[in-house]
């Protein structure tokens, strides 16, 4: 028997971007490569349906950012989103996931880190233990579906590719290895519609009680490179970032292993020697 | 015999000509409502015909020359014909002068048949070739039917066979050059191009040194108004005329960079598409050059099908419209005063405001221009790190100056920075009250228009207008031709209107003044590259010469120069969108500037000076003209600079 692959219902989560560097909203960039994947499922799979969906206030300058998403839309039936309209500063994994468990989708997919708020990248996880549904980070291709299981490649390090079979409904995460997100048009985007539909408020009673101060830039190890020849220089530069000097430890007991961890801290410098 | 059938045979050719020219209206009024004054446009057309498009098609005097014998022979001949033939007044000199226009046309067709004997690759071939003899057999034809009434022959002279030898020939003729000019055919051109004259949708291009340069604007604040052309019928009524009015000359095919640079486009062809757009049906017909690297015959369209094909082919493949660089050379040389760019770049706002369908790197442009304000993507605020050691004055510091210094997006490239420190010294040598914006300049908008992008081109240009309202000044001086032709000539539509300047003609206008000094010129021999967006946009070819002039350089003119200048490959959005092609059109331009000569060639324009030192194995050295003027600079005689100083209203006098 021929296994039948029939079209699929995504929900494409996306969010309020943050320029890196002028901080203006826009579509966040892995959230839009997260729809610039189920626009190309979309186009494999005939019948397949596309939902965008967005949790957070609306405001002027998020708005302009949705429609950075639904201009990605020309030339396909996507021409709405709909918008959880939540208070500003209210949690939205609890709205997200009550909208999604109302009627499911077969795949949510969700950009691993949002660039503005918390960014912790727990969304996608919070989500899947609240809808008991299997989640796949770092999705690279959705190869096909079938019998509603999905065949789908993740992206590890350094260009490898791993396989992995999922029972329908999942969530999957994307990151910089998804493709690139299309052009956004500025018609389709100025015509889509925002179904917007106001939620009940839950607030993030944590997030209000930590206090938000810009990024630092993290220290970074120094790559000493001890080499005379531009080989060696080309082959430290190409080689893998790890140290390797690390240690795998197994079947220790835990006090073994913070020995081990606060030898490392005071090696490293961390902590006082 | 002939005194019966001639009368029948021009009324016939008359009325077919109506019908026709009904059925070819309605064709143009597919396109979209554009207001232009009809009966003004009417009476303007006589002066447009004889004075501007004469001053066109007069640079080159022996096609001129044809066409004054023949065209203007053969309205004589025409109109002189229905009165004599048609109408039957024959009496008195009616009929001497129809001898003489049909033979003064007869001697113009000899012309036309020798250019068709080896016609130039640029010229269309097809029914072109038979136009010489047709012009003949119109012309001869009439003559010998005149000699009888004239009386130069008997009435009743020859066979009666040869009569209707005759008046087939004259049939011939009036099936040409009368039912041909609204049914389509060579002569269509007499008919469309006279309305398109009349009609025409920049009539403030006419007149004596009149330019319309700047795009027109789109209406984004209506949500119903489409976003540029998807279709045939999409353009203005107005503009499928224009389309319908060339005459596949060729001329735009000769100077066009794009072409000569095998990429795939060919103004000619474009328009020619167009035409099939309209009445609908495929472009097998067509005959000349084609798209570099496309055959004809592929590609088929109808007034309200896509121009652009989705996937598939239709009218005219996406990256024919990406290769146009807008560098004006075939409008400038059109004489039926075409426009192509506007053409060009309606279609673009298409594909990218609808389909988001720009090629290559230009949606990563225009996402910087969005979030950045400038197209590389840089911070906003790191824009003056260039002058951290200058000490500019900033306008929010001074409010009012005389001149505002617009530095452009040059001002993030090194090279360009090079240039804009020049320019400082020289406007610090000339003790010139300027200031810069600083960080509350943006983009002007240049590229995000030219690749379709008006909104992200409104969007700055309010912007950029809100800035400007806030400060005092007297004029715009920028080293960037594109910013001055955006500001100068595209702000206005918009709101902000202001008289700007490119540096060479302030600094000529410095040095008139006696503010600047020079030491003179120990250099090798030089050439000036003129640049689009200043020359053939703005009509500035004289100051950038004045100044090399004032610094000693006696110029080595390219071949290619002034109005025919070749673009060196950076407008439009080129170098973004990076159609392939199988040369590159920097390096055929310092092939010209080798072939001239020079050892070094003088630039004003960041686009220009980018793309020429991108060329590898130059022979030529290329600086801008404000760094050859700094590197010159002397101080003045300290009199003069005194006086200057003390009594500027001295210099006014003098």
């Amino acid at each position: 028997m021929r296994p039948e692959e029939q079209g699929v219902e995504v929900v494409v989560l996306v969010s309020v971007g943050r320029h890196p560097i002028t901080g203006r909203a826009r579509r966040a960039d892995q959230d839009a490569r997260g729809l610039e994947l189920a626009l190309g499922l979309e186009a494999r799979l005939p019948g397949s349906r596309i939902g965008l969906l967005h949790a957070g206030p609306h405001r002027e300058e998020s708005e302009s950012a949705l429609r950075g998403y639904l201009g990605m839309t020309a030339g396909t039936g996507l021409d709405s989103l709909t918008l959880l309209e939540q208070a500003e500063g209210a949690d939205a994994i609890p709205a997200l996931a009550e909208h999604l468990a109302a009627a499911p989708p077969q795949l949510v997919i969700t950009g691993a880190r949002a660039e503005r708020g918390e960014g912790s990248g727990l969304l996608p996880y919070a989500l899947a233990e609240h809808l008991g549904w299997p989640l796949v980070n770092g999705l690279a291709a959705v190869e096909k579906v079938e019998n509603g299981v999905a065949t789908l490649l993740q992206a590890l390090p350094r260009g490898q590719r791993r396989r992995l079979k999922v029972r329908l409904p999942a969530i999957v995460s994307v990151d910089a290895a998804a493709p690139a997100a299309r052009q956004s048009a500025f018609g389709p985007a100025r015509r889509a519609e925002l179904e917007a539909t106001p939620v009940a408020a839950e607030l993030d009673l944590e997030l209000a009680e930590w206090p938000m101060v810009p990024a630092r830039k993290r220290p970074k190890r120094l790559k000493i490179v001890k080499s005379a020849s531009a080989r060696d220089r080309f082959k430290a530069a190409a080689a893998k970032a790890e140290g390797g000097s690390g240690q795998v430890l197994e079947g220790v007991s835990s006090e073994q292993a913070a020995e081990a961890i606060f030898k490392l801290l005071r090696e490293e410098g961390v902590l006082p020697r | 015999m002939l005194e019966t059938l001639l009368p029948i045979l021009i009324f016939a050719a008359l009325g077919l000509a109506v019908i026709g020219a009904w059925r070819r209206i309605r064709l143009w009024r597919q396109g979209r409502p554009s207001v232009v004054p009809l009966f003004k446009g009417l009476a303007a057309l006589p002066r447009r015909y004889l004075v501007d498009l004469h001053h066109v098609v007069g640079r080159d005097k022996v096609i001129s020359n044809t066409h004054v014998a023949t065209a203007g022979g053969f309205v004589a001949a025409a109109v002189l014909m229905i009165l004599v033939h048609g109408l039957d007044l024959a009496q008195g000199i009616l009929g001497w002068l129809l001898l003489a226009a049909s033979a003064c046309m007869f001697v113009g067709s000899l012309f036309v048949a020798r250019r068709r004997r080896h016609p130039p690759a640029r010229l269309s071939r097809g029914p072109w070739m038979r136009l010489p003899k047709s012009l003949m057999a119109f012309s001869l034809g009439v003559f010998l039917i005149t000699l009888p009434t004239v009386g130069l022959l008997p009435s009743d002279a020859g066979h009666w066979l040869l009569a209707l030898l005759l008046a087939a020939v004259v049939a011939w003729g009036l099936a040409e050059m009368v039912v041909g000019m609204t049914w389509g055919g060579p002569m269509k051109h007499a008919f469309a191009g006279a309305l398109h004259l009349a009609f025409h949708r920049r009539a403030e291009r006419f007149g004596e040194g009149n330019r319309s340069t700047g795009l027109k604007a789109l209406d984004l604040e209506n949500e119903a108004a489409p976003l540029g052309v998807e279709k045939p019928a999409d353009f203005t009524w107005n503009q499928l005329l224009g389309f319908d009015a060339c005459v596949q000359c060729g001329r735009c095919e000769a100077v066009c960079p794009a072409f000569a640079a095998g990429q795939p486009l060919n103004p000619k062809k474009l328009i020619q598409d167009m035409v099939v757009g309209l009445a609908g049906g495929s472009d097998a017909a067509y005959a000349g050059s084609p798209y570099p690297g496309k055959p004809v015959g592929e590609h088929h369209g109808s007034p309200h099908g896509p121009i652009v094909g989705r996937g598939g082919k239709a009218l005219v493949d996406a990256d024919t419209l990406w290769s146009c660089t807008t560098c004006r050379a075939c409008v400038e040389e059109c004489p039926m005063m075409i426009e192509h760019v506007d053409a060009i770049v309606d279609m673009r706002r298409f594909l990218t405001l609808e389909r988001g369908e720009t090629p290559n790197k230009a949606p990563e442009v225009l996402d910087n221009l969005i979030a950045t304000d400038n197209p590389g993507g840089f911070a906003p605020g790191s824009r003056m790190n260039w002058a951290a050691d200058l000490n500019l004055p900033l306008m929010s510091d001074l409010q009012q100056v005389d001149v505002l210094l617009w530095l452009g997006d040059g001002a993030f490239d090194m090279r360009n920075q090079r240039t804009l420190r020049a320019l400082v010294k020289v406007l610090r040598a000339a003790e010139v009250d300027f200031a810069v914006l600083g960080h509350e300049e943006r983009d002007s908008g240049d590229v995000a228009r030219r690749l379709g992008d008006e909104a992200t081109f409104q969007s700055l240009a309010k912007r950029n207008i809100a800035t400007l309202d806030k400060y005092r000044f007297q004029q715009i001086v920028t080293c960037d031709p594109h910013s001055f032709h955006v500001l100068g000539n595209e702000y206005g539509e918009l709101g902000g209107v202001y008289d700007v300047r490119h540096h060479s003609t302030y600094i000529a206008e410095l040095h008139d003044a006696g503010r600047l000094a020079f030491s003179p010129w120990k250099g090798g021999s030089v050439t000036y590259h003129d640049p689009c967006y200043l020359g053939r946009y703005n009509g500035e070819y004289e100051a950038p010469r004045r100044v090399l002039e004032a610094l000693g350089i006696e110029l080595n003119e390219m071949q290619r120069s002034g109005f025919r200048s070749r673009c060196c490959g950076g407008g439009g959005g080129a170098p973004i969108t990076d159609i392939p092609g199988e040369r590159r059109i920097p390096d055929m331009r310092m092939d010209d500037v080798k072939e001239s000569g020079a050892a070094l060639v003088a630039v004003g324009c960041p686009q220009c000076t980018a793309m020429l030192e991108g060329v590898v194995d130059a022979t030529a050295e290329v600086r801008d003209i404000a760094e050859l003027v700094a590197d010159a600079l002397v101080v003045r005689p300290a009199a003069q600079a005194a006086s200057l100083s003390r009594q500027p209203q001295l210099e006014e006098v003098s």
